[in-house]
């Protein structure tokens, strides 16, 4: 174990570590967990040279106030996030998105807010030190599972990074805007549960996201689902982006920390494509579905693939 | 063997082996779910991420950039039943409960119009199958209560249920390792821990397959256990 860390001073709303999930354990109750946006959590691991393996610091809403007491490190800050650096000097530099910057002994990185968004990363050359469970570090605080004993980031908590940078040069790279509220999903196994007005209304009307909303599940809150059958099933294995509607008719889209089995019938299913833009959404958002085949989302799924490694290959050193 | 085979989303399948649950269907799964985890770690369906086996159903979740639907839909197609078997190592449990930590009580024996104590012992006297874990993290469901007892999630479920809270909903029965949101009608609680993180490979106290019979405990006992 390196001696070289943060201290943090702040720990901000929902701070955990996370990677791309863990894997091979739903049959326990385990949900995959990991981050929420794929595609930030990829860039900012890539900016730092790491690979998409390793393990970056989520953040929700207000960031944390780190302190770097020991050491020397290059971090990459991805989302949309309002975010300085502490100089010792007490300047402070206005942080860039999608860039590196070198922080030396001594120094802060205040990450301030995710701004019209939800989750924003932090990644760090070489990466965090930190214990897996089962193959991976994300925190599942719920079942406190993961490293730093499963739990958020707490004020005065020692964040321990593996290596110290030499490498002086920085980098950035240019990632689009996605701005759309249109989700695409696929019908889900329930579709037909529910009366054909409400089948209607759900790819035709607006839905609200409420602020019950976390990284387990999304509850929404627009027209009435009018279930005909039965509001409940035999409780069975939940797939991320599933969107159930429990009897009072309000849809709740189940999110990466998803409950591993589920009672209620499911209208619908995120695509895979849309995942990471459907929860960086804000409460109060309005977002409207839109009904795709399969084929056309395993094809969107290619796009969104190929998106993102044209981000990464387009990582420039900044002269 | 299957009843159906569907896609739910972009990246599972559903295989659905019928409307009913009872052991010799919950066994099926049991079998599939045995199958596809050995054939996961021989290394011989690449871009498998889960195998989740409920009542009457396995869902597998696969990484859609490695594989996809028709190609898992194939393997399945292909599985022959007449050669799964399935180890059977089912344990017995007894599991205490407190039922001064219900709920529900009083609103469920209005419905069933049935007393509470009534209620208690009908829980008390039933030996439960585990039908399978999942939710949360060690969380079982366990079955078959009597039909007497036979009711609903609640409308819209509740927020925050403590850790160890024992509900029924139908025919079945939980138990709530963490706090946790949940549509359960709560009975009791148990201080039991039904979840070892420590071990890896197994991390659960129950299995599907499993044997729990409850046992009636005092808030003084529950506390004691509680500290343990």
């Amino acid at each position: 174990m390196s001696n070289n860390f943060f201290e943090v001073l702040r720990p901000g709303i929902n701070t955990t570590f996370q990677d791309k999930g863990r894997f091979h354990m739903q049959h326990f109750g385990v949900t995959p967990g990991g981050c929420m946006d794929i595609k930030s959590f990829l860039i900012a691991n890539a900016l730092v040279g790491n690979s998409s393996n390793e393990g970056a610091l989520e953040f929700a809403y207000q960031g944390p106030l780190l302190k770097l007491i020991k050491g020397k490190t290059k971090i990459s800050i991805t989302g949309n996030v309002l975010f300085q650096i502490i100089k010792l000097n007490e300047e402070t530099i206005n942080g860039e998105c999608n860039r590196t910057y070198d922080l030396d002994e001594g120094e802060q990185i205040d990450i301030l807010a995710t701004k019209q968004s939800v989750y924003g990363y932090m990644a760090l050359e070489g990466g965090f030190d930190l214990k897996p469970f089962c193959k991976s570090v994300s925190i599942l605080a719920r079942a406190h599972i993961g490293p730093n004993d499963g739990e958020k980031i707490k004020i005065k908590d020692k964040i321990i990074i593996k290596r110290n940078t030499s490498n002086k040069k920085d980098f950035d790279t240019k990632v689009p805007i996605e701005g759309r509220n249109v989700i695409r999903v696929l019908k889900g196994p329930q579709f037909d549960y529910f009366s054909k007005e409400s089948q209607k209304d759900f790819f035709s009307k607006d839905y609200k996201i409420t602020n019950l909303t976390d990284r387990m599940g999304m509850r929404l809150e627009g027209t009435t689902i009018k279930n005909t059958v039965s509001t409940n099933i035999r409780s069975e294995g939940i797939t991320k982006g599933a969107i159930q509607v429990p009897a009072d008719g309000q849809p709740i889209v189940l999110l990466t920390d998803y409950p591993t089995i589920g009672g209620y019938p499911k209208i619908a299913n995120v695509i895979s494509a849309d995942y990471h833009l459907l929860s960086q959404k804000i409460p109060g958002e309005k977002i409207l579905f839109q009904d795709v085949e399969l084929q056309e989302a395993e094809q969107l799924y290619k796009e969104h693939l190929n998106s993102i490694s044209e981000v990464i290959k387009n990582i420039k050193e900044i002269n | 063997m299957f009843k159906k085979l569907n896609n739910i989303g972009d990246c599972g399948i559903v295989c659905d082996f019928g409307d009913e649950v009872n052991r010799t269907i919950n066994i099926s799964v049991i079998k599939l779910f045995h199958h596809i985890k050995k054939e996961v770690s021989k290394g011989n369906l690449d871009g498998i991420l889960n195998y989740t086996p409920s009542y009457n159903k396995l869902i597998i979740n696969f990484d859609l950039g490695k594989t996809n639907s028709s190609k898992i839909m194939d393997f399945l197609k292909s599985v022959d039943f007449s050669k799964l078997n399935i180890s059977q190592n089912s344990k017995k449990w007894t599991i205490p409960v407190c039922y001064d930590f219900e709920m529900d009580l009083a609103n469920m024996s209005k419905i069933l119009k049935i007393n509470k104590d009534e209620i208690i012992n009908i829980h008390l006297s039933t030996d439960f199958f585990v039908y399978m874990v999942g939710f949360i993290p060690g969380h079982p469901f366990m079955g078959d209560l009597d039909s007497k007892l036979f009711l609903n999630r609640l409308k819209t479920p509740r927020v925050k249920i403590p850790a160890g809270s024992v509900g029924i909903v139908e025919k079945f029965c939980n138990i709530y390792p963490y706090e946790s949101p949940g549509g359960w009608n709560i009975i009791g609680r148990t201080p039991i821990k039904l979840f070892n993180k420590k071990d890896e490979t197994n991390p659960c106290l129950l299995s599907a397959g499993d044997s729990v019979k409850f046992k009636s405990i005092s808030k003084k006992e529950f506390e004691k256990l509680n500290n343990e």
